[in-house]
């Protein structure tokens, strides 16, 4: 492709290849980090941009650091992708704004009824609760979450329990890209210890650590001895999915809509036309088509589960 | 506080940490709520007073969303319960009522009309917060189920009341009435009232996973056939009979035949053995009996065709004596002589293998089928009938199961641990140019061999009907299984035993998977 315009630094989302990039300034480092030195154009939110008579702007979306929608206008009709996003403001990722259009590209992750979030304030409190439980047993606690967005949000409740976090390789280092891009405010972000094989078992011990959910399950784990393994995903709502993956704990921390978000933001964007990408597309297309809202599916790349990139096992 | 418990039981992985949330329950919870618990975790279910249908309309009226909706999320979740319990908004931090209260509401409600119940459990369901809503819905629909095995909650009594785990086993075990049982009744040493139809905990056996020879010389060793059948424990005491099945129901009624038994076996005496069709002193197929198990009523006809009759295995009381710790050599011997005291064609005596080497044996073993067994029971001479599965002294030593490779059709989502993953397949044979479907199967793999094959039903889904999606026939599976029997029901005209996926055939290619044909002989060797 020659020309893209990245929504969010997810790898389902962002692939190498293009020539040419554009995407919001906080996006940049983290694309550097995964895709490597590419040209890179970058825009402030609401800072539009023309290519042959079209206008792209682009607004945030809310699901992790620097992700956006984008707008295009050509001609008077308004298109808006959504991207990844979300509608509660969690301190770091900027909120959601929704924009006016005539027609809508969103995503159905979680688009069910069943999926419904309580307020980040109170899931923090639960992590902060089963962390300290594990402190008094003397375990370790482990949290999984994406080493991109969950694990920020993760360590703001973290920080409040514990002065000693722990980090996997691959969210140690996007945590220093982040600090390095000075994208957030000083002391949004802790500071961290990345795990390596020289630091002694019993330094873990009723402490936190932290690590994506590709070392779950891994021998990489092994060194926690007396580990609580708590999983931060909005799929751990569901209980035959935390027993699944073998959890001691399962978080419901989502950085995409629930059911009603959904809804609400389709609405708030007035669009005439919505075309339903990754998740649950066929329910939330047909719930809309019955609401008397147009709709339709999209068959896209995007929602297969985000990789991290490789850890050294020697690690 | 009994949602508490059932939610951290759901959530905790280590056998220590749900240990210790029964505990805890054991010694926070009222004397009433303890005998339900009890109750519920042994599988004493109250009876289920509303349809699961009308629980899916009445909650997605009460929520406002359309039917299919409120089924595309049953499908996702994978449990009913769980689908209300998500789906309604949680309003309330909890209800203050105990589970006693609600299970006694709920037999109660069962002679109440409908409007009656519906206008309860919508109330319930708006006091409650999300777990209890789970258990609540669990409950009323009969489909209440635990991870907890009835040794861990024993274990857990046992540590509460110091008692003997064994004790408890057989206090808990039995017919008795939660609403009508005190706790203190239910575990007392010398109970008020004794139930003399009382079972005892079934012993039972560990595969063989090692070498037989491991074991020691084969003169220490009882060999006999394993049945096939059911395990029962008949019981003849004060004038009456009573045949329990394995899981704890009496079943005395299913089995008019064993009347004879009432008359000619001595007061005191519980056998036990394995229900089985026999003819001639014979054991048949138990194909044979699957006609008569779900029937309500047995008529002539079932008597005939399908004659059941016990194969008596050992002896654990004698005379109203209880000689559990008796040497198996000793039990047998005294079974052997109330068996020809009693002189029925309906008890047999299940016969003991003679065998000189370990080789010998399993030389044997091969030839199980023939018989209509499973394989062969490995039996310490020397030892005690002990309670539950216990490690040591019975093994179970089961033939291989019969395989056939069969191409993937059809896929559906999983339920409970399952749920949102593509694991409940349907398989088919070739038959000419065509695929004819004949299993279905939702176990065997790895979680990793799941996830890849939900990967690909995902990606190479054809049609859509309702839950279930057809795929493009590609992937090829062993399927095991224990038995094979003509069936009218299924187009193929087989109906498989425990059908299981034993192995992911990726290196078989649809084109050679076994057909139509071969299924058709697998029935006339091994299903009449």
């Amino acid at each position: 492709m020659e020309r893209a315009v990245i929504t969010h630094g997810h790898s389902d989302h962002a692939r190498p290849g293009s020539k040419y990039y554009l995407c919001h300034h906080f996006t940049k480092p983290i694309l550097q980090l995964r895709l490597g030195d590419f040209d890179y154009q970058t825009v402030e939110w609401n800072e539009p941009v023309y290519f042959n008579g079209v206008t792209v702007t682009l607004f945030p979306a809310g699901h992790i650091i620097g992700s956006s929608q984008i707008k295009v206008e050509h001609k008077g009709e308004v298109w808006v992708v959504s991207g990844d996003y979300k509608v509660e403001d969690d301190g770091i990722s900027g909120a959601f704004e929704p924009v006016k259009c005539h027609t809508f590209i969103t995503e159905s992750t979680f688009g069910l009824p069943v999926y419904t979030w309580k307020p980040q304030v109170q899931i923090y409190s639960g992590i902060q609760d089963w962390i300290k439980g594990n402190q008094a047993a003397g375990k370790t606690s482990v949290l999984i979450a994406y080493s991109l967005g969950k694990a920020q949000r993760v360590l703001q409740a973290v920080k409040e329990v514990s002065d000693k976090i722990f980090a996997h390789g691959a969210i140690y280092n996007m945590h220093e890209v982040l600090l390095k891009a000075k994208i957030l405010p000083n002391g949004t972000l802790p500071a961290i210890t990345r795990v390596t094989s020289d630091i002694p078992k019993e330094a873990y011990r009723g402490n936190v650590v932290i690590a994506p959910p590709s070392a779950d399950g891994t021998p990489w784990m092994r060194r926690f001895s007396q580990a609580a393994v708590g999983i931060c995903s909005g799929w751990m709502q569901v209980r035959g999915n935390q027993r699944r993956r073998n959890a001691d704990a399962g978080f419901a921390l989502s950085d995409h809509c629930d059911w009603k978000s959904l809804l609400h933001a389709v609405e708030a964007t007035g669009a005439e036309k919505v075309f339903v990408t990754h998740g649950f597309q066929s329910v939330f297309s047909r719930y809309l088509n019955e609401s008397g809202i147009e709709a339709a599916e999209v068959k896209t790349e995007y929602g297969t589960e985000e990789e991290e990139p490789i850890q050294d096992q020697n690690e | 506080m009994f949602a508490e418990l059932v939610y951290r039981l759901g959530t905790h992985t280590k056998t220590n940490d749900k240990l210790d949330a029964i505990i805890k329950y054991f010694a926070e919870a009222a004397d009433r709520d303890k005998v339900w618990m009890i109750a519920l975790f042994s599988g004493r279910r109250p009876r289920r007073t509303i349809s699961g249908s009308k629980l899916a309309v009445w909650c997605s009226e009460l929520i406002g969303l359309p039917l299919w909706l409120f089924e595309e999320s049953y499908h996702t979740v994978g449990d009913l319960s769980e689908t209300i319990a998500l789906l309604i908004p949680e309003k309330s931090q909890g209800s203050d009522k105990s589970l006693s209260w609600y299970v006694e509401k709920f037999q109660q409600m069962e002679k109440s009309d409908e409007s009656t119940k519906k206008e309860f459990i919508i109330q319930s369901w708006n006091e409650l917060n999300s777990r209890e809503r789970f258990v609540f819905n669990k409950l009323l629909s009969s489909t209440f189920r635990v991870g907890v095995s009835q040794s861990m909650m024993v274990n857990a009594l046992a540590r509460t009341v110091k008692l003997e785990p064994s004790i408890i086993a057989h206090r808990i075990s039995g017919n008795w009435d939660p609403s009508t049982t005190p706790f203190n009744e239910l575990l007392n040493s010398r109970p008020a009232i004794t139930d003399h139809s009382k079972p005892y905990p079934f012993y039972l056996a560990y595969p063989l996973e090692q070498e037989p020879a491991l074991l020691g010389e084969p003169d220490e060793w009882q060999a006999e056939w394993k049945w096939d059948g059911i395990r029962g424990q008949i019981i003849k005491r004060n004038g009456l009979l009573f045949v329990w099945s394995r899981g704890e129901d009496l079943i005395t009624d299913k089995f008019p035949e064993y009347i004879t038994l009432a008359e000619k076996l001595p007061d005191g005496t519980v056998i036990d053995g394995e229900i089985l069709p026999v003819r001639n002193g014979q054991a048949l197929n138990f194909n044979v009996l699957q006609t008569r198990i779900g029937r309500k009523n047995i008529t002539k006809k079932h008597l005939e065709e399908a004659p059941a009759g016990i194969f008596a295995y050992d002896l654990l009381e004698q005379n109203g004596e209880d000689i559990r710790h008796l040497p198996l050599q000793e039990r047998r011997q005294r079974l052997t002589a109330i068996v020809a005291d009693v002189n029925l064609p309906v008890l047999v005596l299940s016969p003991v293998i003679e065998f000189h080497s370990w080789e010998q044996l399993a030389a044997l073993r091969i030839q199980a089928r023939n018989n209509n067994s499973e394989g062969l029971m490995l039996k310490r001479k020397s030892s005690s009938y002990q309670v539950g599965r216990k490690r040591g002294d019975w093994w179970k030593w089961k033939i291989d199961p019969l395989t056939i490779d069969a191409v993937m059709i059809y896929a559906q989502k999983g339920t409970g641990r399952r749920s949102n993953l593509y694991t409940d397949y349907t398989f088919a044979v070739r038959d000419g140019d065509k695929l004819v479907s004949f299993t279905k199967a939702y176990s065997g793999l790895t979680d990793k061999e799941f996830a890849q094959v939900d990967n690909f039903v995902k990606r190479n889904s054809i049609e859509k009907f309702g839950p279930v999606r057809t795929v493009k026939p590609e992937l090829v599976f062993e399927i095991a299984f224990e038995g094979i029997a003509a069936s009218n029901r299924h187009k193929s005209g087989v109906a498989l035993r425990f059908p299981r996926m034993s192995r992911w055939r990726k290196d078989k290619p649809p084109e050679e998977i076994n057909t139509l044909e071969d299924l058709k002989k697998m029935l006339e060797i091994y299903g009449k």
